[in-house]
């Protein structure tokens, strides 16, 4: 677990200020930067995971139901997913604040 | 189902060695590029990685999105970096010090990094044969520092540092053509590619990590924050530049050429350039010469593979 | 190898200490006066006799780049270099240190470009103090031998992980032959066993290597570097005693000849202590008693090593031969200016240039010296000149 920068010693880093966890930028939660979010209208869905495919930031899953949805923790709200998809099953709404 | 097609090219589709939380700009498809090329790549890689935009993006201190091994060094020598690397895999191979296993060394540079302050390193590491892998993700311009252009920045492109105005039309020269330079290199695979088209970027990656010998990947990275397009667009330009011409998809395997996507009959390179924030200011001859030059390009490629 | 001494080129006795330390990766650039170095370590790899990767990079910013690349994947790894190549890397030396891979290299000492020569002096290694290496310095081919030995022992203990700089002078060291006691390799292995490092680029266990350091944190990074660089001195004197028992030669961060009876010392580095040691014999038959310091390690500043060897000295001469470029003093000159000072020693320091460019110097330009520290204008104290130092032997 990282801590916040400002609360490490100098011994606290390790030699050479490797990291040895790999992947822990998760604890950076990019979804407060995003201003509209995409929401998948079920019906039209054809689950050929394009939408999955193509997200720069890996914030989209698959279902149990084989459906797909943004994980809000990390979505950015960039759009593309919305744009690729071929039945146009997703649309972008603007996020509520 | 699209997701089950990705086995042909890894074993652990659904595996992220990107992860998500890096600070790459909204719709950036430089960091995609990677997260797909990655997949294939798998566990059993090194990367070496240039200052830019991918490093910064992915690694402050203390945190970092890879789950790979991963070393910055410097801005202009990642080629020389991942020399170092295959060499000291090869001898603790030899002397067992570490256990016999297929590791790639992979070098990950942008334009700037490649083409300009990177060239010396890269085409010494090609001349010397180690057998690794350079991806230079091309977006167009130093874009980490503020999108200063680079010797890979598009012919009457704005950027900062080619600004148009009374006496400049943008960029005023001509982007320069580094696939071309690699395979001039005699290295055994040469390729160009983009996320746009995700499974010719798999495919050729997956042949990148093949090869017994340098390999080069050079991919379009659409960047909307540079280009000045809307960030859902960016997938959406990858194409144009591929079906204008503008990017032809193409491999260049032991000095054979073959172009892997065929867009004909070409878009007007009019269609890839609208919309384009960093082209706004471009005038009809402008244009006229940039169209020139894209047909006669992709008629000399046609003619290098043999195709008519 | 022959049991006892050899002639050899001490270049060559460079390449086979680094054989016999069985270095693993070596990525170096050619450059005169080190070339031979890297030649005869190409023909040890050729013939079979170094069980190494020799890679030869285009540049030796690549050189050095190709080191920290071949150091993180867990490889011993040695370079040479000299001058213009040593700027051309200035840039890697400080993230090598910083990125704490334990390299080594042999800087062989040569004059900064312009004019271009390809003659000794210090300017290069000089510009590359503040780069947080440690630094040797050798007086003669065996001290070479012996240094990049004990230099992979040093850099690689877990207390340090610290790239060693062993310095020898162009030419005047590296190109001449001299007798050297190689050690045999069952020896070196005892002393020096492979390479174990705390962290290493392989997928069966990733990190992150080099990652960026926003205000907040890059403060105490560098002070965790400055402490290793510093708490790294106890570990080379560690290195050296051991190094003594095994092998029967004894060095010592700071050493001294002829102090016990001098008020008036020398303090230098390099080869050019052979000079000064010479001078001091002649200087010793005349009846008069002047010593010298020799200063083997250079970074970390051996502080209180030298503050016991200048007790009871009143005069110090300090040979340099690097120009100040604008300071007060040359660079070594401003060092021992300032452990003096800050101690309050009461000392009077004197600051000579000499030797730049390959520029020879003679015992009797010591013995000079002396005589200059020691004339009636010397003794009020002031200096003659507008500048506080004098660049012994030019012209007009």
């Amino acid at each position: 677990m990282a801590k916040p920068m400002d609360q490490y010693k100098w011994h606290e880093l390790n030699v050479g200020c490797v990291i040895e966890e790999v992947g822990n930028a998760m604890e950076y939660k990019t979804g407060d930067w995003r201003s509209q979010k995409p929401v998948w209208n079920d019906a039209k869905c054809i689950k050929c995971g394009l939408c999955w495919l193509f997200c720069p930031d890996a914030a989209i899953y698959q279902k149990d139901d084989g459906l797909y949805a943004a994980n809000l923790d990390y979505c950015k709200g960039c759009g593309i997913c919305a744009k690729e998809c071929k039945p146009g099953a997703i649309t972008m709404v603007e996020e509520e604040r | 189902m699209r997701l089950k097609s990705l086995e042909l090219y890894t074993e652990h589709p659904e595996y992220e060695f990107a992860v998500s939380g890096h600070r790459a700009c909204q719709g950036c498809a430089e960091m995609l590029a990677l997260r797909l090329a990655l997949k294939v790549f798998g566990q059993d890689t090194i990367i070496a990685m240039a200052t830019g935009c991918m490093e910064i993006i992915s690694t402050p201190l203390p945190t970092t999105s890879w789950r790979l091994p991963w070393i910055h060094v410097a801005f202009e020598n990642t080629a020389a970096v991942a020399s170092g690397i295959e060499s000291a895999l090869k001898i603790l191979t030899e002397k067992k010090k570490i256990p016999r296993k297929d590791v790639h060394v992979v070098a990950i540079a942008g334009d700037g990094g490649t083409s300009d302050i990177g060239l010396q390193a890269l085409s010494g590491a090609m001349e010397r044969g180690h057998k690794f892998t350079y991806i230079c993700v091309d977006n167009e311009a130093y874009m980490n520092t503020g999108i200063q252009r680079s010797s890979s920045t598009p012919y009457g492109a704005m950027t900062t540092t080619s600004p148009p105005g009374k006496r400049s039309i943008g960029q005023s020269t001509q982007k320069k053509n580094m696939p071309k330079i690699a395979a001039a290199h005699n290295i055994p695979y040469v390729a160009t590619a983009c996320p746009s088209y995700p499974f010719d970027l798999l495919a050729k990656v997956k042949k990148a990590r093949m090869t017994n010998g340098p390999s080069y990947l050079h991919v379009l990275s659409v960047c909307p924050t540079g280009w000045r397009i809307p960030s859902d667009l960016a997938i959406r330009y990858g194409r144009l530049a591929v079906r204008t011409g503008v990017f032809p998809l193409y491999e260049v395997e032991n000095g054979k050429y073959k172009i892997t996507y065929s867009p004909e009959p070409l878009m007007p390179v009019t269609e890839y350039l609208k919309g384009q924030g960093r082209f706004r200011h471009l005038t009809d001859d402008i244009i006229a010469k940039i169209q020139e030059r894209v047909s006669t390009d992709w008629e000399d490629l046609k003619f290098q593979c043999g195709v008519k | 190898m022959k049991e006892g001494k050899t002639g050899i080129e001490v270049s060559i006795a460079a390449s086979i200490a680094a054989k016999l330390a069985r270095v693993e990766v070596v990525a170096a650039y050619p450059i005169t006066p080190q070339t031979h170095i890297v030649e005869h370590l190409s023909e040890l790899v050729a013939n079979g006799e170094l069980d190494a990767s020799y890679v030869n990079v285009e540049s030796e910013h690549s050189a050095m780049s190709a080191c920290c690349g071949a150091s993180a994947a867990g490889a011993r790894t040695f370079t040479s270099t000299s001058a213009q190549g040593m700027e051309l890397m200035h840039e890697i030396l400080f993230i090598a240190s910083a990125m704490r891979f334990p390299i080594v290299m042999a800087a062989v000492n040569r004059a900064l470009s312009s004019p271009l020569s390809i003659w000794g002096d210090h300017s290069d290694v000089m510009a590359a103090r503040d780069t947080g290496w440690i630094m040797l310095f050798c007086e003669n081919g065996q001290e070479v031998v012996d240094s990049i030995i004990m230099a992979f022992k040093v850099a690689e203990d877990r207390r340090v992980l610290l790239p060693v700089m062993v310095n020898l002078d162009g030419f005047s060291l590296s190109h001449v032959i001299e007798p050297i006691e190689f050690p045999s390799q069952e020896k070196v292995d005892a002393f020096l066993p492979p390479y174990d490092p705390l962290y290493t680029l392989h997928p069966d266990k990733p990190v992150t290597m080099g990652a960026y350091g926003m205000p907040e944190l890059y403060t105490e990074a560098k002070y965790a570097q400055e402490m290793a660089l510093i708490n790294s001195k106890g570990v080379v004197i560690e290195v050296m005693d051991d190094f003594g028992k095994r092998f029967g030669r004894s060095y010592k961060p700071v050493e001294t000849y002829n102090t016990e009876k001098a008020d008036t010392v020398f303090i230098a580095l390099g080869s050019i202590n052979e000079n000064i040691k010479t001078a001091i014999d002649m200087l010793k038959e005349e009846g008069r008693e002047v010593g010298l310091i020799h200063l083997r390690l250079f970074r970390p500043f051996p502080s209180d090593e030298l503050i016991s060897a200048l007790k009871g000295i009143k005069k110090v001469a300090v040979i340099e031969r690097a120009m100040p470029g604008g300071a007060m003093n040359s660079p070594l000159f401003n060092e021992i200016s300032s452990l003096v000072h800050s101690n309050k020693m009461g000392i009077q320091l004197s600051n000579f240039i000499v030797g730049l460019g390959g520029r020879d110097v003679n015992p009797e330009d010591f013995h000079g010296i002396i005589d200059d520290m020691s004339s009636p204008e010397a003794a009020k104290g002031a200096p003659k000149e507008e500048k506080n130092y004098r660049v012994i032997g030019v012209r007009g």
